[in-house]
């Protein structure tokens, strides 16, 4: 919302500077995004007057002209315009001036002869014959009227009255009220306390009746709980008064005739959309308003052709749609040079009707975005009222008697109850007076009798006496209200489940791996890149109805792909060495659930320089960092995003945590990766925080020492070291503190099918240092376990 | 004799001043006090002395062993200071050359902040929820007091899944679903990912993060509201910065505030930064709308509260400079190990 500042003076005196009035008006309440000085980019340009005006001795388009810009000597300037004779006023742009653009202005020569500045065309000074109708588009603004009437030297803004502030307001969904002229100024009144000049407007009338031009029919009281109407004959189009184009300008709309001119004035001072159509379109002088009928059609104002449904409201006569209800005039509406019958409506139409309409024909107007927000039905009355006293006022035509007003809007007033007491220990107040209260509420408008508020109609929002401590606290100043502690103590800690999440992120940190953060939606193509199956039950995705496009239109079921990009993306930039973990949100359907399950992965993805074991590795490293000792890797050969040869499921106390292995070369190569190898874990957290061991105990650091001892057989190559590791623990049983593979060896000396294995094995006892022939005998067990999984000694 | 002895002390001195390394040491130490050396040589001859001269001799040579011992004793530590500082002066590195680094991983700069943000909500007694991202319209808009044809709709731009059920705009529905679940006193932060329409740009992201808060008890004030909220603003940006509260609307909280905090660039002049307002915006936030409390079955004639909402990606952008918010998404490494 624009407010003129010159329009603000109409309604309350106030003088304080543009930026001042902004903070004054945001802290009240009235957001202010800030303000615009008309003629801020105009500098020392003055009212002259042409002396003479004579053919320049060297060039054939360009005159020589004597100015007096009121400073006794009149200065010589050359314009090639060809409209200026001696005698006109014009703008005079001297030397060391300025105009819009950031255009400087100094003095020079023109083809030999002195040049002292510029004489300056509407277009120069940033305005358009919709400013000044009388005004030449093309050469020098020669001054007319008042504009000219005004000592030679006066700076131009002044004179021509280009110089307003416009001040931008942001005006929240809550107070359509305040999207208007009278709105603000009651607002800005109330901020600086200050009286509200507000004047009923007042129509002389010029006899007839508006009984032999109009009769209006409602068909949907529903969605049109309001109809005025008021006829103006005798028409006399023209352009209207400079200050009210002056104002409309400000606001930011376009000056067109006296009569679309006062209907775009009054929404701007009322808040009230306001329309004016020529009688000589309304067959019978009979308007309905009524739903569309089905395949219904209708050319708006813009010449676009659109196609209406039976929900949306129209103006109508009985052979043509006039209007789309609250939108947009049909083409049969248009005031026109000669129209000499207009008739304005005044309406009020259900907010919501008004914003589904405006939608579905996609075309929001000034008009439409004023009714969606809901306005208030009582301000129909004084917004035509002011139309006709405008008429009136301007000269533009003659008022018929009588008005039609078909009124179903509801009269019930709401009414609260004023209590000092709730206001001052709901804000934490406790000393602003009843009195202040009083007296903020009476300036807003609300009336009051002994301790009961009444609302004012165009303050729909206010519903509660919360409403009415927010009234109270804006004026009060939310800056004046004291901050305090709240009462009691809370012990607020992170759960279980959080402590561990937390665990986890810096366990990975440390571990040299980067925190990614990706989008929850992807692409529904990202499941045939990654080559999931296409049974595959994570193929059914949330979808979204109105996604920004096919890249961010399903919710993700996995991560992975996600994690698959990031991955292409660092390799595209030639990032060498990449580690990085998500903690990821998968959204899962569930059958007969409206919400789908959130489950929380683990995603970690690494290439360069890493392999297999590297992922395999920092996995364990966690596990063992979170007291999980006792799990299983499972080699996995049939999960198509994965090398069937490297890939393993994760898997403890029998519950499958997720999977890692190297990414399939072929879905690396669609992610353009094909040059590397990638690795991939994908772990669910809930299961992993399930087997999440938070309680350590000390083990006893070792009295006696220990002894060591290496084995190395030779296996089957298929055979799993894991299978070998097992089943020496098994068969050495306590004595064995430790066994760590050393060596795994493929090659010469080596049958094929065959590898040899190497451990070393820690040997301890609690109690005594242990023997030689206690080693011996653990090794003969440890080898027998071997030989029974057809694994024998290497020599 | 004596002359023999005093010749002795003369050759080893001189020997030893002549001594280059270790090895040249030891032989003196067998040349003159070994069982083969030359003093014990001279001293195998006292016996032919009279019983006089033995001990004057005895006393002269015993003199003299102790003066060699004493002098290759103090060569040799004189050697070996000389072999260290030659050995220091080899060593020398040039300390300038790079560190070996150690592997570390980067957190992503929203959860550094974030962290931050929730240990000074913990440290007040805040505990941290979490809620759906894909959630009933109920929760996002109509408990929240913003029914199906509310205008306030159209602000916030919204992923739908069905006519129920969409993508949350906000993190406010964990504000209903708190209150369903829990009965006050309630204290409560609940940071997420949250959705809304807007195409991809420097300043806009269709995903991004806020971080709610909600507290409601008997008898809390907007005073209170201030109080922790400034508390909160005071702990993240600095003990002296400024805050301001400023009149706004939320459907769901009555009165309706956002927070500013005063231009850190150009306290409060008017800058680029905060675009010549002095003031850049921080949160929004409010008491609890009693119809909001209604809906969670909360009796607003006993209890009262206050809710606020702040959006991650600004507060994250503006603490570590970065102008443009895509970045955050991108993940590159090269960004994230800036962190």
């Amino acid at each position: 919302m624009n407010l003129s500042m010159k329009w603000l003076s109409d309604y309350v005196d106030i003088d304080v500077t543009p930026k001042q009035f902004s903070d004054d008006m945001t802290m009240s309440g009235s957001k202010v995004e800030g303000y615009t000085d008309e003629a801020a980019e105009i500098k020392n340009v003055v009212v002259g007057k042409l002396l003479s005006v004579e053919q320049h001795p060297n060039a054939d388009h360009l005159v020589v002209c004597m100015v007096d810009v009121g400073e006794g000597e009149p200065i010589q300037i050359c314009t090639g315009a060809n409209n200026v004779k001696a005698g006109d006023i014009v703008p005079v742009a001297k030397h060391g001036s300025t105009l819009p653009g950031g255009v400087n202005i100094r003095k020079g020569k023109l083809r030999g002869m002195e040049s002292n500045g510029m004489l300056c065309s509407l277009e120069e000074l940033g305005l358009t014959t919709h400013d000044f109708p009388y005004a030449d588009a093309e050469g020098i603004f020669l001054l007319q009227g008042e504009d000219a009437n005004h000592p030679l030297g006066t700076d131009i803004c002044t004179a021509i009255g280009l110089n307003d502030i416009t001040v931008e307001f942001e005006i929240t969904p809550n107070r359509p009220d305040c999207l208007s002229v009278l709105g603000l100024a009651r607002e800005a009144a109330v901020t600086y306390n200050v009286p509200l000049k507000a004047k009923a407007p007042v129509v002389k009338g010029a006899g007839d009746d508006i009984a032999n031009f109009l009769k209006v029919q409602v068909e949907n009281p529903q969605l049109c709980p309001r109809y005025m109407a008021k006829v103006v004959k005798n028409v006399r189009i023209a352009p209207s008064p400079r200050w009210m184009r002056e104002r409309l300008r400000a606001s930011g709309v376009r000056p067109i005739n006296n009569i679309v001119d006062i209907t775009n004035y009054v929404m701007l001072e009322y808040g009230q959309p306001m329309h004016a159509a020529d009688l000589r379109y309304i067959k019978d002088g009979e308007i309905i308003v009524r739903n569309a009928h089905e395949g219904e059609h209708v050319t708006t104002l813009d010449g676009v052709e659109r196609q209406l449904t039976p929900d949306m409201l129209l103006i109508t006569t009985p052979e043509t749609i006039s209007q789309v209800a609250g939108i947009m005039g049909s083409r049969y509406s248009g005031i026109q040079e000669d129209t000499t019958t207009v008739f304005f409506e005044s309406a009020n139409f259900n907010g919501p009707s008004i914003r589904s309409t405006a939608r579905k024909l996609g075309m929001r107007t000034e008009s439409s975005g004023k009714y969606e927000k809901g306005l208030d039905p009582a301000t129909c009355l004084p917004a035509i009222l002011r139309a006709c006293e405008l008429v009136e006022l301007l000269d533009a035509g003659d008022v018929v008697d009588g008005i039609i007003d078909v009124d179903h809007s509801p009269k019930d007033q709401r009414q609260i109850k004023l209590d000092p007491q709730y206001i001052n220990t709901f804000l934490g107040t406790e000393n602003i007076p009843e009195r202040f209260m009083r007296e903020k509420l009476a300036q807003l408008g609300f009336g009051l009798e002994g301790d009961i508020i009444t609302v004012p109609s165009y303050r729909a929002d206010v519903e509660g006496k919360a409403d009415i401590a927010e009234e109270v606290a804006r004026f009060y100043g939310y800056n004046n209200i004291p901050s305090t502690i709240i009462r009691g103590a809370a012990a607020a800690q992170l759960t279980l489940r959080q402590k561990f999440e937390r665990r986890l992120g810096q366990l990975l940190l440390s571990l040299g791996l980067d925190e990614i953060t990706t989008f929850s939606f992807i692409s529904p193509k990202y499941y045939d890149k990654i080559h999931l199956p296409a049974d595959s039950a994570l193929r059914q995705s949330v979808e979204i109805l109105n996604p920004l496009g096919v890249d961010t239109s399903v919710m993700r079921t996995t991560a992975v792909p996600s994690m698959m990009e990031v991955l292409a993306r660092n390799y595209n930039y030639r990032n060498m060495d990449v580690r990085l973990y998500e903690m990821a949100t998968e959204y899962l359907p569930v059958e007969g659930e409206a919400l789908p399950l959130e489950r929380n992965k683990l995603i970690l993805g690494i290439y360069g320089g890493q392999d297999f074991f590297t992922l395999k590795g920092i996995i364990e490293t966690i596990l063992e960092n979170i007291g999980i000792a006792d799990y299983d890797l499972r080699q996995v050969k049939d999960n198509p995003i994965y090398h069937p040869g490297r890939c393993a499921e994760l898997i403890i106390e029998g519950d499958v945590v997720g999977i890692l292995g190297e990414v399939h070369p072929n879905v690396a190569e669609n992610y353009e990766l094909g040059n590397i190898r990638c690795y991939v874990a994908d772990l669910d957290v809930g299961t992993l925080f399930a087997h999440y061991c938070a309680d350590k105990e000390y083990t006893p650091l070792p009295r006696f020492p220990a002894a060591q001892r290496d084995i190395a057989v030779l296996c089957d190559d298929d055979l799993p070291v894991q299978e070998l590791e097992r089943a020496v623990k098994n068969a050495v049983g306590k004595v064995l503190e430790k066994i760590m593979l050393f060596d795994v060896y493929k090659g010469s000396q080596i049958p094929a099918g065959k590898k040899s294995v190497a451990f070393n094995l820690v040997l301890r006892q609690p109690d005594k240092t242990i023997t030689d022939e206690q080693c011996e005998q653990a090794m003969k067990k440890a080898l027998n376990a071997l030989n029974s999984l057809g694994a024998e000694l290497r020599n | 004799m004596k002359e023999a002895l005093n010749n002795i002390l003369a050759t080893a001195k001189a020997e030893l001043s002549q001594v280059a390394e270790a090895k040249a040491l030891d032989e003196i130490r067998v040349k003159y006090l070994g069982k083969k050396g030359e003093l014990t040589a001279i001293l195998k001859q006292m016996g032919s002395l009279s019983a006089e001269e033995r001990p004057v001799i005895g006393q002269l040579a015993n003199e003299i062993r102790a003066h060699i011992e004493d002098s290759i004793a103090f060569t040799g530590a004189q050697l070996r200071e000389k072999l260290l500082a030659r050995r220091l002066e080899e060593e020398k590195l040039d300390v300038t050359l790079p560190g070996q680094k150690s592997l570390i991983g980067h957190q992503h700069p929203l959860n550094i902040v974030l962290d931050e943000i929730k240990e000074i909500f913990l440290g007040m007694g805040f505990d941290v929820v979490h809620g759906p991202e894909v959630e009933l319209d109920y929760y996002n808009f109509e408990a929240l007091n913003l029914p199906k044809d509310h205008p306030a709709r159209d602000v916030q731009d919204t992923f739908y899944i069905n006519d129920t059920v969409l993508l949350r705009t906000q993190t406010s529905p964990v504000q209903v679903r708190t209150m369903e679940q829990q009965k006050p006193p309630i204290r409560i932060i609940a940071p997420g990912r949250v959705y809304r329409s807007d195409e991809v740009d420097a300043t806009h992201s269709p995903m991004f993060h806020q971080i709610e808060g909600l507290v409601v008890d008997k008898g809390v004030t907007m005073a209170d509201l201030k109080g922790t909220l400034e508390v909160f603003v005071k702990r993240l940006y600095g003990e002296d910065s400024q805050v301001r509260f400023r009149p706004h609307h939320f459907p769901f909280t009555e009165p309706s505030a956002e927070l500013d905090v005063m231009c850190f660039h150009c306290h409060g002049e008017g800058c680029r930064l905060c675009k010549g307002e002095g003031w850049i915006e921080i949160l929004g936030c409010g008491m609890v709308h009693p119809k909001v409390l209604q809906n969670c079955g909360i009796d607003p004639e006993i209890y009262s509260g206050f809710a606020f909402g702040m959006g991650l990606e600004r507060i994250v952008m503006r603490r570590y400079n970065i102008d443009d918010l895509r970045l955050l998404y991108d993940n590159d490494i090269r960004f994230l190990e800036q962190f």
